[in-house]
């Protein structure tokens, strides 16, 4: 109760550079957090440069060429696809468990679509991308008009999605060798080239061009810019006019579309349909938006800053291994990023405290 | 007329068999009822049960390593008063009160596939090999790069980084019949041999199996024999060396024996695997229960071991010279779905 009743006061006895921005004596680090606050891809940006150059010292080029560089992307393009997918949710201050299993369902769906009933390979593709953004929608209609918590809602369809596609399949995986006989469109995104000793495959692409179109898409069209709103206060998003239930619909259900494009990508990276493929995914994708920075409380963060994310996580995995370490360190490792990260997110919000 | 007699005849054996048989209850609990591998063995316990007229109930866990519904199954078998227990148990250790119980209340459990630790915590163990099934992969891989083996450069693509003792076994199984000098024959990643590049875990999958190849391929490029604790896992290292054009000149070694691994081994993708019978599991199993209904006799070890050998064979087209084995012909006609 002191500042604002003693306001005539202290505003007659302060000295005129209170006013100005700079004048404060902001130390380095305050400049620093405000630089943070403002570009939230940034922590995991400095990390991922961090992490790549120290395992580029002490690796040297097995590490540090083309090669296995581009060999991270290929790595993580499926948690990545996954993981912007996620991000979208997040962002609504949402949470999405059922990610991974919408990607097995739809690819699964691709592929015994096309060697169950002989439909056409494109059919069958078209027909799983819209069973995900089906799937997707389902949940957006559950949190928005039926007011469920999303993690309810989520929750659950992880197991039914995940139940409805071990009945379906029967479990049984379509062989990479009889996939790339007859329908060799379903492994497309696995198709590969190179650049120099830098190889790249269409997933990866996919994965990029999919990360740069939503960051834009979030920056600098209305509905991206809802999508902060509705994850940062929905009733006040609501009093401005923004169809809140519309953009939570339609969030879900673009995350349900990209997450079947993931499955689509997953056949190509690993050649077969399997069921049992991507079981960690969710984990895995909320790992990436939590280590790239975005607020699990929804309105904060970006989605450069999940690719980062996931980049870090395929760094640190690759990285130790070739160092020859015991797969356990790796989990160790990140479990220690992710609460560094929030750590971090935690520190930088004092700045808007 | 004669033929009716006779049907009626038939129909009314049966129905007193059946009759006789009701008392005999019998459960048959799996890690999950979507793996093949428990769905076979759900059918040879079925067929087995309908067989000898023993009324089964069918209980698995939501998903791998699912503990509290297999307890809860366990609970729900002694309330029904059943004979025994077939049990293939997600958490070796834990589940060991439990199935103490289940004995404690006159139930023969047997454990199928996997064993429980200590192994005689259950009264018999129906299972595959896992050593001898890696043992026989490893001398066939010696033995078909002859000399070539002083110089091979292994990958091992196991299971996961808790070491469940089915990946254990199957891997110093692998190393011991190629010749390698185990550390610790309990745990692996602690041979000295550096003809091993490295270790790497799969979860048993086609995306871990290329994701571990990856990394080795990474570590040594060099790489000419893979390990793989299964065919899927074997699948997905395939594509790894097929990305780099290495698909020709490795050879891939595994254990299962499913219907998708033995066409991998006819078509060249894997060189060898070892298959096991989980059908013959579940019927020997529920002979085990009947006999021990009938007049409380218990299954004896195979002997020289302590559990129920339920048999392993090498699949491949290529045979070693020294290395029993039967061709993918045969193999399909032995394998489960």
């Amino acid at each position: 109760m002191s500042q604002s009743d003693n306001y005539e006061a202290s505003a007659s006895s302060a000295p005129s550079e209170v006013a100005s921005f700079d004048g404060h004596g902001k130390s380095l680090v305050d400049r620093f957090q405000h630089l943070l606050h403002t570009t939230p891809a940034l922590v995991p940006l400095i990390v991922l440069v961090i992490s790549i150059i120290v395992f580029g010292i002490t690796l040297g080029s097995r590490f540090f060429s083309p090669f296995a560089l581009t060999l991270i992307l290929q790595q993580v393009q499926i948690v990545g696809i996954v993981a912007a997918a996620q991000s979208l949710v997040i962002l609504t201050a949402g949470i999405d468990l059922s990610v991974g299993a919408i990607a097995v369902i739809s690819s699964v769906i691709m592929g015994q679509f096309t060697f169950r009933y002989g439909l056409p390979v494109s059919v069958s593709i078209f027909c799983g991308l819209t069973v995900g953004t089906a799937i997707g929608a389902l949940n957006g209609w559950l949190v928005a008009r039926v007011k469920l918590p999303p993690f309810i809602v989520t929750l659950g369809m992880w197991q039914i999605v995940l139940a409805a596609n071990f009945l379906y399949s029967a479990n049984e995986t379509i062989r990479s060798q009889d996939i790339a006989e007859q329908a060799p469109l379903l492994q497309l995104m696995g198709a590969k080239f190179s650049i120099g000793g830098a190889v790249f495959t269409f997933g990866v692409v996919f994965m990029l061009v999919l990360v740069l179109i939503l960051a834009y898409v979030l920056r600098h069209t209305a509905w991206g810019r809802h999508v902060y709103a509705v994850g940062d206060d929905p009733e006040a998003a609501e009093l401005s006019g923004v169809n809140v239930k519309g953009v939570l619909i339609s969030v879900y259900a673009l995350a349900g579309l990209i997450c079947a494009f993931a499955g689509w990508a997953l056949i190509g990276r690993i050649g077969s349909v399997s069921p049992t493929s991507g079981q960690l995914l969710n984990i895995e994708s909320i790992t990436a938006v939590v280590i790239g920075g975005i607020s699990l409380f929804g309105g904060r963060g970006s989605i450069l800053g999940t690719f980062f994310g996931a980049l870090i996580v395929g760094v640190f995995t690759l990285g130790l291994r070739l160092a020859g370490a015991d797969a356990q360190w790796t989990y160790l490792l990140i479990g220690t990023l992710i609460i560094a990260a929030v750590a971090v997110d935690q520190w930088i919000r004092k700045v808007a405290a | 007329m004669k033929k009716l007699v006779a049907t009626t005849a038939l129909a009314l054996c049966a129905t007193a068999g059946t009759a006789m048989a009701q008392d005999i209850g019998a459960c048959l609990i799996t890690k999950t009822d979507t793996n093949p591998f428990f769905v076979k063995m759900r059918e040879g316990a079925e067929a087995k049960a309908a067989e000898l007229g023993v009324t089964l109930n069918s209980y698995a866990g939501k998903i791998d390593g699912d503990h509290e519904t297999q307890v809860a199954a366990i609970e729900t078998c002694i309330a029904n008063g059943a004979k025994g227990i077939l049990l293939t148990a997600s958490d070796t250790s834990s589940i060991v009160p439990a199935v103490q119980q289940a004995r404690d209340a006159g139930l023969v459990v047997i454990a199928l596939d996997t064993p429980l630790e200590p192994i005689d915590a259950a009264d018999m163990t129906f299972a595959t090999d896992n050593f001898l099934a890696g043992e026989l992969i490893g001398q066939w891989a010696a033995a078909t790069l002859g000399d070539e083996a002083a110089n091979a450069k292994i990958a091992m693509l196991d299971l996961a980084v808790s070491q469940p003792s089915v990946g254990v076994l199957r891997d110093q199984g692998f190393l011991q019949g190629f010749g390698i000098d185990l550390g610790d024959p309990n745990k692996w990643g602690d041979e000295e041999d550096p003809r091993i590049v490295g270790n790497d875990v799969t979860q048993g999958n086609e995306e871990g199996g290329r994701r571990a190849m990856e990394n080795l391929l990474a570590t040594d490029p060099e790489i000419n024999v893979v390990y793989t604790i299964n065919e899927p896992a074997a699948a997905g290292a395939y594509e790894a060396l097929k990305a780099i054009g290495r698909e020709n000149d490795v050879l891939i070694v595994s254990v299962d024996g499913g219907c998708p691994g033995v066409q991998n081994v006819k078509d060249g993708v894997i060189g060898a695997t070892s298959q096991q019978y989980p059908l013959l599991m579940a019927s020997k199993g529920i002979e085990a229960i009947v006999a021990w209904a009938n007049d409380g006799t218990k299954p004896e070890n195979t002997p020289g071991k302590d559990f129920f050998d339920t048999g392993v064979a090498l699949v491949t087209d290529k045979p070693a010279d020294g290395v029993e084995s039967i061709d993918t012909a045969e193999g399909n006609e032995l394998c489960w779905g």
